[in-house]
């Protein structure tokens, strides 16, 4: 999907629309059940482990559900688990952290899997390796990655990688995770996810740059365009507005999940909460307020599903032969 | 945080074996060894027979040998069959599920945790008050009242850990400097003995600003809640030990990413600080490194409030919802208030924790002299103990109000403010 151009969008959506509807005249069941002897598995999974505890997480969000999955009825408390949600400082404050976050990592992640992609359409040797190379920090967990950021790199003590660099120009230790004052913790944590996800956003960018027709450029160059800026800015990134537009909302809804290297890195740490581990240590752990951290999730999931829609229409989700 | 409410906050090495609310209250070493070599369970007995069944759950210890220990003394039961389940990883949020489920084997019959109320107004712990038919005058009263909600006991206090300063007496007298008493004079102290490569001060990584508000409040003598469920702590003390706190912070002397957080002694052993906060659970091994030269004291005082000392722990509870609760009961009782030989194997032969039944811990003698035993004292005189009524959103609420004073230079007073409101929020909920 995230992968699919413009040009070739039009042409399979029209042919797809048709044939299945005259096969299904033919032999409907059978269709019926090829349908769902490949969707039935992955649609069980979804029903199970998402939409059922999402539909008592929103039943749970109206209970004073206090370590219980089964609230009793006199626990029922309407919208108050939402009330003192919003009204919470720490939730409202996690959502700052998060939208900081995001302001970083967003465009970053962004502008380097593009980077890069071009970088590896443009390599004629050893394509394969270098793609893998790029590629092989996206199968790395982000707690195992957090750990060698945490503990190797970015250690505050003198002989932390970091440190013992800046130790070479006589910079004094930095205590990078723990001192919101400056917030290096930033650089800790936008590092470390790039690390991990540039290389998957650089893969989608290679296919849809391999979409992009070579007449296209050709025709440019006939006219006079020159190769390098100019091209790029009203061929390549033109034509790859449609993978753009998903790997935004990919980005953008991976940064509202963010949970991982926080957790791992800094953990429940006023200035560094994003909004799931505020969730997470509300509902779980000792806590176990799974009322208020129900309301807070779909809150949150709202939030997301608000701005996801308001992302694709601005900038054309779906029907991107728009201009 | 430190004082055992929720916050679990992954170390580097927590992220595979512990997170530091379980081993600040408890503690250990070898981690990377323990983390690797203790999963399963397993009672070296088989399942068979129609006898009952229990299922005990612990945290996983650090220390070497404490899972081979629980282990031993579960067979050495001969009422019950009784399985032990040993989880690594997040205790807490492995224990709340079990703790939810349905199937017996799936939640633990009796289990090691900390007493909150919620445990017992959502009816999963049952009152084990006559249990302690003539033995409850032999645990602390800051044992029983952690233990004890509207009057009822539901836990019996396993060890007992007190957590204080550690510090290298000659590194002291080198600097011509004695033992500070009050908050001030740790910061002189701290300056004093900051170098280049060693820190004056270490209490903690990501919870040095926070961990420091209990004691605050305890030093000038107040409580986190009163005994009619008002905030205990007032606004003034509050504000003038958090400013305290930051000019410490401020000050360049502390100590701040290292690779352990305080619940492990690596960073006062490595040399990387002089004075270190942590538990009486690390002494045998920060005796291993320094030998004599290694000495303990209380937290001092803020402000001309008194020295404290915070008492952690644990404690065993058993699951209301069991199939044997009373089969359980006995079984809690036979293991954690009569076996003095297991008890004090259980405190004395790994780490160091204070057996907490009054009797036993006198007849101890690895805590009867040394630092072992200034530990002891300390606790004793200066400690404070867990209230069960102390929720972890209150705890988080103040963590937040110190983070955002002490390192990020909020305004004091709105922060304050935002913290009790929070606070009331939940007082109200809970007894509203």
């Amino acid at each position: 999907m995230a992968v699919s151009t413009e040009t070739a969008a039009p042409g399979t959506a029209g042919t797809g629309g048709r044939a299945p509807r005259a096969r299904r005249r033919t032999g409907g069941w059978r269709t019926a059940l090829t349908f769902w002897y490949f969707v039935g598995p992955f649609f069980i999974g979804l029903l199970v482990f998402t939409y059922i505890p999402v539909v008592w997480s929103a039943y749970l969000s109206f209970f004073d559900a206090r370590n219980t999955v089964t609230p009793l009825p006199e626990d029922f408390v309407g919208f108050g688990n939402y009330a003192r949600m919003l009204q919470d400082a720490a939730f409202t404050d996690s959502l700052v952290t998060f939208t900081v976050f995001a302001a970083f990592i967003v465009p970053l992640t962004f502008a380097c899997s593009l980077a890069l992609a071009l970088l590896l359409n443009r390599v004629r040797l050893m394509r394969a390796f270098f793609r893998s190379v790029f590629f092989l920090p996206f199968a790395c967990s982000y707690v195992v990655a957090s750990l060698v950021w945490k503990m190797s790199i970015f250690n505050g003590v003198r002989y932390g990688m970091a440190n013992s660099i800046l130790d070479l120009f006589g910079i004094e230790d930095v205590p990078w995770l723990f001192d919101p004052n400056p917030p290096w913790y930033w650089l800790v944590i936008v590092t470390l996810r790039l690390w991990i996800q540039c290389g998957f956003y650089m893969i989608l960018f290679i296919a849809a740059l391999q979409q992009i027709p070579e007449h296209l450029y050709e025709a440019a160059y006939v006219d006079g365009a020159k190769p390098g800026w100019q091209t790029f800015w009203h061929i390549t990134l033109p034509q790859l507005r449609a993978t753009s537009v998903a790997v935004l909302m990919l980005i953008l809804i991976a940064a509202y999940q963010a949970f991982d290297e926080f957790y791992n890195l800094i953990g429940n740490q006023a200035y560094a909460r994003p909004p799931l581990m505020y969730l997470y240590t509300t509902a779980l752990g000792t806590q176990q307020d799974l009322g208020r951290g129900s309301a807070g999730a779909l809150i949150l999931a709202l939030i997301i599903a608000i701005v996801t829609v308001l992302q694709g229409r601005f900038l054309g989700f779906g029907n991107a032969e728009e201009k | 945080m430190a004082f055992s409410t929720d916050r679990p906050s992954k170390q580097a090495l927590a992220g595979l074996a512990f997170n530091r609310r379980r081993m600040l209250a408890l503690g250990g070493l070898a981690a990377g060894a323990g983390a690797l070599g203790a999963c399963g369970s397993n009672t070296g007995r088989g399942d068979g027979g129609d006898g009952v069944n229990l299922y005990q759950w612990y945290h996983q210890y650090g220390e070497a040998g404490t899972q081979q220990a629980a282990e031993k003394y579960a067979a050495a039961y001969e009422d019950a069959t009784v399985t032990i389940n040993w989880v690594p990883g997040d205790y807490d949020t492995a224990l709340s599920s079990g703790l939810l489920a349905d199937k017996p084997g799936d939640y633990p019959d009796v289990f090691e945790s900390h007493l909150n109320r919620s445990m017992v107004d959502s009816g999963q712990i049952v009152p084990l008050d006559d249990l302690f038919d003539g033995v409850l005058d032999d645990f602390t009263d800051i044992d029983v009242k952690r233990n004890s909600i509207d009057g009822k006991v539901y836990g019996i206090q396993m060890i007992d850990d007190p957590q204080f300063l550690y510090y290298r007496p000659s590194l002291f007298s080198d600097a011509g400097i004695t033992e500070p008493a009050t908050f001030d004079d740790l910061m002189a102290a701290a300056a004093e003995l900051t170098t280049g490569d060693v820190k004056g001060l270490f209490l903690g990584n990501d919870d040095s600003a926070t961990k420091l508000f209990q004691p605050i409040v305890f030093s000038a003598g107040q409580t986190l809640l009163t005994e009619d469920h008002q905030i205990g702590f007032d606004k003034d003390t509050v504000i003038a030990g958090a400013l305290q706190v930051k000019a410490l912070h401020e000050s360049n002397s502390l100590l701040i990413g290292a690779p352990t957080e305080a619940w492990d002694p690596s960073s006062i052993i490595q040399g990387l600080c002089a004075i270190q906060w942590c538990g009486l659970w690390a002494l045998p091994q920060i005796i291993d490194t320094y030998g004599d030269d290694i000495a303990v004291m209380p937290f001092p005082g803020f402000g001309g409030g008194a020295q404290t000392v915070y008492n952690g722990g644990w404690s065993t509870f058993v699951n209301a919802k069991s199939e044997h609760v009373d089969e359980a009961k006995a079984f809690a009782k036979w293991l954690w208030i009569d076996n003095e030989e297991y008890i004090q194997d259980w405190c004395l032969s790994y780490g160091f924790h204070i057996p907490p039944r009054k009797s036993m811990a006198a007849g101890a003698e690895a805590l009867a002299e040394g630092p072992a035993a200034t530990a002891v004292q300390i606790s004793q005189d200066f400690g404070w103990g867990d209230d069960p009524n102390w929720t972890p959103t209150m705890e988080t609420a103040v963590d937040d109000m110190m983070t955002h004073i002490v390192l990020e230079g909020a305004d004091p007073s709105a922060e304050f403010d935002t913290a009790a409101q929070t606070i009331q929020t939940e007082l109200d909920s809970i007894f509203g």
